[in-house]
């Protein structure tokens, strides 16, 4: 898993409540045998004027001009700031990998749905719950502003916006040390590298079968 | 303190400890198929990782593959993207053992492991697929594990456990004549329920299990997952290092005679306590077939199909309701008068050469009935379908009736193109009769090979013992 420490990235707004995983990944991109490669079809139903289909050439396709991350502002954002209830659903993990691959590396909402929060932490996206009316006034800038960015401190807990205004933001502690680290579950294990090499390199005079 | 064979096995792999009692268990092997490695490999490519012990990996696909016409490959696109897909992957980062599509030691994984001796005791087993508890059979720590934690063994050699408690399940006695290990692992789950071995590791006893081949249990520890329980194994004996001796993965020489000093002492001590223990009298148990849409829905088949009106518990009553209704059955219809239409021989649960000559002998010189509109005969692996061959069960198969197919999972999931149809009603010798299982609609009663065979003749279910 990508560290997450400090984010001075490009917003993008996505102005709802109740952004659910369906819209985030539909159904029929599931399929994959890839836990990559879902960042053309997100948001599918929105950003395209066709109905998409797994293996598509999604440069292809007729892009929808109303919707926002179709704007070429908002090109490269890595910053998604939105409002309540964002993730809400289905459970399917496909939504953080859909979103990350499409380059957010940071969602920003007034709140979230659990498992998609959880979801997020084990992909390395950092979800950030700011106060409604702190969302409200960000949203107003980014639309007013054109390269508008927004600069995450994950150890100082913090998101500064461009006139100085600095908010700060709870995180669980065991959560942000993986984040800060760039551990997983996986990342988690290997700490004990030398501990599982060791057992190993025993087991290997042990029980030399087991490493025919 | 005297130990089981559980503790002997989780406490000779604690990488490491939590206070809490979360540990590291080391992975010994680890056995990849088409269907649940696509994301791990994935994953472990955008992390930047590399496998931690290639040579721990065996792999064949299995789930996808089709079991006629392989000159013409695999048709269905998204079938075939997987298994090039798993190709490509073992191409990549390498393996101890991979049997491509098509190869003559491809088959189903769990069928592979042991007729290569990449199974050895002692060992744990994990793979992305439930039915990982079949190498139990040989003392192993063997179960399922989900794609994010093949990703973690791939990674790290390593999974994140907590210890189980412990069941024996000892069966006293000896088997009559037409029961077989399948019929025993069915008569189980009919006792303690599907779910009566959650939370538990499951150790098989008593001298109707020690007299089993182990082909015999490996079904039953295949099974053990219908139970319930993540794993079921059964102690080493003489069975079992006689089967090991000269496979292909097993030790030669010196390291042989070390190996099976260790694999000597893979057996719960005398005065080991279980945290639960069940007896079943092996001459209780009568061939099984089951009637419903979970393993424990389960009868002998010289009995009737039962009643929900006689049922107390409410929810019970519901489920048995909704199960006769799923597989248009009435309550009170002798099992024996129902008809099938199709017959399925196969699946990692018994599609093993003495399967094969199980049913062989039922079916030897007769003919399947005129209603059954499908039989089919799928050998595990390769090997098995070869050595079958060898003995010319080929032919008695095919002279009876029934398409002798190449190896793979086949009609047990139906991801292939053998399957059901809506309403068809199918005598199959795999492990799961859920709703849907071997395709939409489609309605499945497990039985043991011989019992499928004198099905398949008899056109309904027949008791295997009026045939002998
Ligand atoms: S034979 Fe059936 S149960 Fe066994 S691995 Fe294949 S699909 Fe799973």
């Amino acid at each position: 898993m990508e560290k997450f420490v400090q984010l001075d990235a490009l917003v993008a707004p996505l102005d709802r409540n109740n952004v659910d995983t369906d819209a985030i990944i539909p159904k029929q991109f599931l399929k994959s045998i890839k836990r990559s490669g879902f960042g053309p079809n997100a948001f599918d139903e929105w950003r395209y004027l066709d109905v998409g289909e797994p293996g598509q050439d999604c440069s292809q396709r007729p892009k929808n001009p109303d919707f926002v991350l179709n704007q070429p502002r908002y090109q490269g954002a890595e910053i998604l700031l939105t409002r309540a209830n964002f993730g809400c659903g289905s459970s399917r993990e496909h939504a953080p990998w859909a979103l990350l691959d499409y380059g957010f590396k940071a969602i920003i909402a007034e709140s979230f749905a659990d498992i998609f929060f959880n979801n997020c932490f084990k992909n390395g996206i950092l979800p950030i719950v700011l106060p409604a009316a702190e969302i409200a006034a960000i949203l107003q800038q980014v639309e007013a502003t054109p390269g508008y960015r927004l600069r995450v401190d994950l150890p100082a807990q913090t998101v500064t916006r461009p006139d100085g205004h600095a908010c700060t933001f709870e995180v669980d502690a065991f959560r942000k040390e993986c984040l800060i680290n760039g551990w997983d579950d996986i990342g988690l294990t290997l700490r004990h590298a030398e501990k599982i090499k060791a057992f190993e390199a025993n087991r290997r005079i042990q029980q030399p079968w087991l490493f025919a | 303190m005297p130990k089981t064979l559980y503790d002997k096995l989780w406490e000779n792999h604690v990488v490491h400890q939590e206070e809490d009692g979360t540990a590291l268990l080391y992975i010994d092997r680890h056995l990849v198929h088409e269907v649940t490695s696509p994301q791990a490999f994935e994953g472990l490519k955008l992390a930047g990782r590399k496998p931690w012990r290639v040579s721990s990996i065996v792999s064949t696909p299995d789930h996808n593959t089709p079991t006629d016409h392989w000159d013409e490959g695999i048709k269905d696109p998204i079938s075939r993207l997987q298994v090039e897909t798993l190709d490509a992957n073992i191409r990549e980062f390498g393996a101890l053992a991979y049997f491509p599509f098509k190869d003559a030691r491809m088959g189903i994984l769990h069928v592979v492991g042991p007729e290569n001796g990449a199974t050895l005791p002692g060992m744990t087993v994990v793979c992305g697929d439930s039915h990982t508890s079949t190498h139990g059979a040989f003392a192993c720590l063997a179960h399922g594990i989900g794609t994010s934690e093949v990703e973690h063994v791939l990674a790290t050699q390593c999974l994140v456990q907590k210890k189980s408690k412990t069941m024996l399940v000892a069966v006293e006695g000896q088997l009559g004549p037409g029961v077989t290990a399948k019929d025993v692992a069915l008569a189980i789950i009919g006792t303690i329920g599907t779910a009566g071995g959650t939370g538990y590791a499951i150790e098989f006893g008593g001298s109707a299990i020690r007299s089993l081949s182990m082909e015999g249990r490996m079904t039953l520890c295949n099974m053990a997952i219908e139970g319930g329980a993540r794993m079921g194994f059964v102690a080493v004996d003489d069975t079992t290092i006689e089967y090991l001796r000269d496979r292909p993965f097993s030790p030669k020489g010196d390291i042989w005679e070390q190996a099976v000093a260790y694999w000597r002492t893979l057996h719960s001590d005398a005065g080991a306590s279980f945290d639960r223990t069940v007896t079943l009298r092996a001459e209780d148990i009568r061939p099984q077939v089951t009637w419903g849409t979970s393993p424990e829905m389960v009868v002998p088949v010289d009995a009737v199909v039962p009643d929900p009106a006689r049922e107390n518990d409410p929810v019970k009553r519901e489920g048995m309701e909704r199960a006769l209704k799923y597989m248009g059955l009435q309550a009170n219809t002798p099992m024996t008068s129902i008809a099938i239409d199709k017959v399925f021989i196969g699946s990692c649960t018994n599609s093993r050469i003495e399967d094969l000559r199980e049913a062989a002998a039922v079916i030897q010189g007769k003919h399947i009935a005129p209603n059954v509109k499908l039989a089919l005969a799928v050998p595990g692996s390769g090997l098995v379908k070869r050595q079958a061959e060898a003995e010319g069960l080929d032919k008695i198969f095919i002279a009876a009736g029934f398409e002798w197919r190449e190896p793979g999972c086949s009609m047990c999931l139906a991801m292939n193109a053998d399957r059901l149809e809506p309403g068809e009603r199918c005598a199959s010798t795999s492990n799961r009769n859920f709703e849907g299982r071997q395709g939409a609609g489609g309605r499945t009663h497990l039985l043991s090979p011989a019992m499928a065979a004198a099905a398949a003749i008899a056109g309904h279910f027949a008791d295997v013992r009026d045939l002998r």
